[in-house]
C-alpha cells in the first residue's frame, strides 16, 4: 500500500507517483462537508488501481504531473481530494469503484459550473486509464444550500396547474420540424382540447426557415387560451427558447412571459450556466421550466465512460431546471427499469437512502431543494398506462407524441384516449386493484364507453420495446438464504 | 361543454360507491379531507367556498360522504370537489382532488380576444354563467 510522503521528501523536485502525494488517503473519513465523486475506473494495463484512483483525485483538485513547491503557500492537505476507497466492480473485470472526497471549498458556491470544470474537468482524457465514468456524487446540505433548485417545484406546479392526484400528460407535436406556425398550433388546441395538459416543442424546433419563433409562439398561445376556455382547465405548451446566445434565449422568455404562458423550455445543450440562468429568470418570472436532454446520451449510456444520468439528474435539481427527461422503462428510449426508478428517486424524493439495485450509493439529503418532475417520453402509449403508473409514479408527465397524434380518429381521439386511460388506472388504484395484472382488463372496460380507448388499444397493442439495456446495475439483489 | 377539471373528469360520473372508495384512499394515505363548492369554475378560481374545515379528525369514508351529500342538498346545482391535503414535509399541498357535484348544464367559457399592439391578442376567459349573474343565481339554484 502507498505511505504518503511527508515534509521536504515529499515537495523534492521530480515526478513521484499520485498515490505518494496525499491523493490517496486509505483511511481518510470524509467529513460531513465533504463532496464526494464515485467513478468508475478502467486502468491500462499494469497500472495499479489505487495509483489510478489516486491520478483522478489529484487531477480533479489541485495537482499536476510533476512536484511544484507552490503548493507549500497554501493549505495543500486540505485542498487535495483524497481517494480514501477502490472496490473491485462486481462482475466486471478490470474495473474498479473509487470513492474521491473535496473539501467544499474546492468550489464556488451555486455554481455546477465550477464543481463540474474539476470533477469532470480534466481526468477523462488521461492516457494511465482506459476509460472513466462518474457514477454518483453526494453533496453535503451546506453546499446543496448555495443553490436555488427548481424555479417551480412540483408542489407549486401542480397548484398552479390546479392537477393533483395523477400524471400529467403532455405530448411533442408532430412531425418535429417542417410545420408552419399555423399547422402547428392546430395540433397544439386538438391534444390540448382532447385532454392533455401540456403541448411541447421538440429539442430542435427552435426558429427555422419553416417557423420562426415568434410566429410560433403567437399560434400556440391561441392554441392554449382556446383549449383552456374548451374545458375550464389550466393548459400549456412548453415554448422552447432555446437559441444560439443567452441573450437571445431571455429575448424569446420574456415574450413567453408577454404572451402568458405558465411554462418555457430549454435544451440541456445550452449548457449548464445557460441552465442556471434561465432557472433564475424562471424564479423571477413564476415560469415553470422545462429541459430536455437532449445530448445526454452521448455520454449516459455507455457503462464504461462518460457520466451516469443520475449523476446529470442530481446536477440539473440543483441547476433548478421543473422538468427533465427521466427515461419510461417501456418505450422506445434506453432504461433498465431500476436505473430509471433511482433517476426518478433522486429527482423527487427530499432524501435518497443508498441503494445499490438502483444505482443509488450514497444517502443524500436534499436539504429542502424542491423536487423535479420526471418526464417519461419516447414510444409510450395508452396500452401501457398500468406499466407506466407502476414504474414511474403518479407524480411524472407522461408525453405520447405518436400516442397522441397517430391516433387514427385524430388528435383530439388520441388526447382523450390517453386521459381516459390514466384517469381509469389511477381510479383503479386507488380502489386498491392490482393494476399490474389487472391494467389490461381495466383499459378494456374503459374501452367499453370510450371509443377512442378502444382504437388505440387495438391500434398499438403489440408495440413494445424490448432491446437489452447497456446502461444497467451492478449489483443483483442477493437471495435470502432458505427463502 | 364539461369542465375538466379534477383527477376524475374524464370518467362517467363517479357513483357514490366510487367516491367513497378514493375517500377511502385518501384517508388510508393519512390525508385530510374536505368538500368545497362554487358557482364559479374559472380555471384560475383557486378558491372555492369551504364546506366546513378540511375533516382532519374523521377517519370514516361514510363520515365524508355524508357531508358531501348535506352539501349537495344545500347546493344541487353548484361545482362540488373533494379535496385530500397531506401534510407530510415537502408537500404540504392536496394530493387529490375530484369534482362530485356538477350543474345540470354546463354553458362553458368565451375566449375574449383584445386586440393589442402588432398581432398581439391579450386573452381572458369569461364564464357564460357567472357574466351577468350575481353569486347563487347562476345555474338556476
Amino acid at each position: 500500500m502507498s505511505e504518503t510522503l511527508k515534509g521536504a521528501e515529499r515537495y523534492k523536485a521530480g515526478v513521484i507517483p499520485y498515490a505518494k502525494m496525499g491523493y490517496w488517503e486509505a483511511d481518510y473519513e470524509p467529513k460531513p462537508t465533504d463532496i464526494i465523486a464515485l467513478f468508475r475506473i478502467s486502468p491500462q494495463e499494469g497500472v495499479d488501481p489505487i495509483e489510478a484512483a489516486a491520478a483522478v483525485a489529484g487531477e480533479s483538485s489541485t495537482a499536476t504531473w510533476t512536484v511544484v513547491w507552490t503548493d507549500r503557500l497554501t493549505a495543500a492537505d486540505l485542498y487535495r481530494a483524497k481517494a480514501y476507497k477502490v472496490d473491485a466492480v462486481p462482475g466486471a473485470e478490470g474495473q474498479y469503484f473509487a470513492y474521491i472526497a473535496y473539501d467544499y471549498d474546492l468550489f464556488e458556491e451555486g455554481s455546477i459550473a465550477n464543481l463540474t470544470a474539476s470533477i469532470i474537468g480534466n481526468v477523462f482524457g488521461f492516457k494511465a486509464l482506459k476509460s472513466l465514468r462518474l457514477e454518483d456524487m453526494y453533496f453535503p446540505p451546506a453546499y446543496l444550500k448555495t443553490f436555488q433548485g427548481p424555479a417551480t417545484g412540483i408542489v407549486a406546479e401542480r397548484e398552479r396547474l390546479d392537477k393533483y392526484g395523477r400524471p400529467l400528460l403532455g405530448a411533442t407535436t408532430k412531425p418535429k420540424l417542417g410545420l408552419s406556425a399555423r399547422n402547428y398550433g392546430r395540433v397544439v388546441y386538438e391534444a390540448l382540447k382532447g385532454g392533455l395538459d401540456f403541448v411541447k416543442d421538440d429539442e430542435n424546433i427552435n426558429s427555422q426557415p419553416f417557423m420562426k419563433w415568434r410566429e410560433r409562439y403567437l399560434y400556440c398561445m391561441e392554441a392554449v387560451n382556446r383549449a383552456s376556455a374548451a374545458t375550464g382547465e389550466v393548459k400549456g405548451h412548453y415554448l422552447n427558447v432555446t437559441a444560439g446566445t443567452m441573450e437571445e434565449m431571455i429575448r424569446r422568455a420574456e415574450f413567453a412571459k408577454e404572451l402568458g404562458s405558465v411554462i418555457i423550455m430549454i435544451d440541456l445543450i445550452v449548457g449548464y450556466t445557460a441552465i442556471q440562468s434561465m432557472a433564475k429568470w424562471c424564479y423571477d418570472n413564476d415560469m415553470i421550466l422545462h429541459l430536455h436532454r437532449a445530448g445526454h446520451g452521448t455520454y449516459t449510456r455507455q457503462k464504461t465512460h462518460g457520466i451516469s444520468f443520475r449523476v446529470i439528474c442530481k446536477w440539473m435539481r440543483m441547476a433548478g431546471v421543473d422538468h427533465i427527461h427521466a427515461g419510461t422503462v417501456v418505450g422506445k428510449l434506453e432504461g433498465d427499469p431500476n436505473m430509471v426508478q433511482g433517476f426518478y428517486d433522486v429527482l423527487r424524493e427530499p432524501y435518497l437512502h443508498k441503494n445499490l439495485q438502483q444505482g443509488i450509493f450514497f444517502d443524500q439529503d436534499w436539504a429542502s431543494l424542491k423536487k423535479v418532475m420526471p418526464v417519461a417520453s419516447g414510444g409510450i402509449h395508452a396500452g401501457q398506462m398500468h406499466q407506466l403508473l407502476h414504474y414511474l409514479g403518479e407524480d411524472v408527465i407522461l408525453q405520447f407524441g405518436g400516442g397522441t397524434i397517430g391516433h387514427p380518429d385524430g388528435i383530439e381521439a388520441g388526447a382523450t384516449a390517453n386521459r381516459v386511460a390514466v384517469e381509469a388506472m389511477i381510479q383503479a388504484r386507488n380502489e386498491g386493484r392490482d393494476i399490474m395484472n389487472e391494467g389490461p382488463e381495466i383499459l378494456q372496460e374503459a374501452a367499453r364507453w370510450c371509443s377512442p380507448l378502444g382504437v388505440a388499444l387495438d391500434l398499438w397493442k403489440d408495440i413494445t420495446f424490448d432491446y437489452a439495456s447497456t446502461d444497467t446495475g451492478d449489483y443483483v439483489p442477493t437471495e435470502t438464504p432458505g427463502s | 361543454m364539461k369542465v375538466t377539471q379534477g383527477t376524475f373528469s374524464f370518467l362517467p360520473e363517479l357513483t357514490d360507491e366510487q367516491i367513497k372508495a378514493q375517500i377511502e384512499y385518501a384517508l388510508d394515505q393519512g390525508w385530510a379531507v374536505n368538500v368545497e363548492y362554487t358557482d364559479d369554475p374559472h380555471p384560475r378560481n383557486t378558491y372555492w367556498e369551504m364546506w366546513g374545515l378540511p375533516m382532519f379528525d374523521l377517519r370514516d369514508p361514510v363520515g365524508v360522504m355524508e357531508e358531501v351529500q348535506a352539501c349537495r342538498d344545500a347546493h344541487p346545482n353548484h361545482y362540488i370537489r373533494v379535496g385530500a391535503f397531506d401534510s407530510t414535509r415537502g408537500w404540504e399541498t392536496l394530493r387529490l382532488s375530484f369534482i362530485v357535484n356538477r350543474p345540470e348544464r354546463e354553458p362553458g367559457f368565451r375566449l375574449v380576444r383584445q386586440e393589442v399592439d402588432g398581432r398581439q391578442i391579450r386573452y381572458t376567459i369569461e364564464s357564460y354563467a357567472v357574466t351577468g349573474n350575481p353569486e347563487g343565481e347562476r345555474y338556476g339554484d
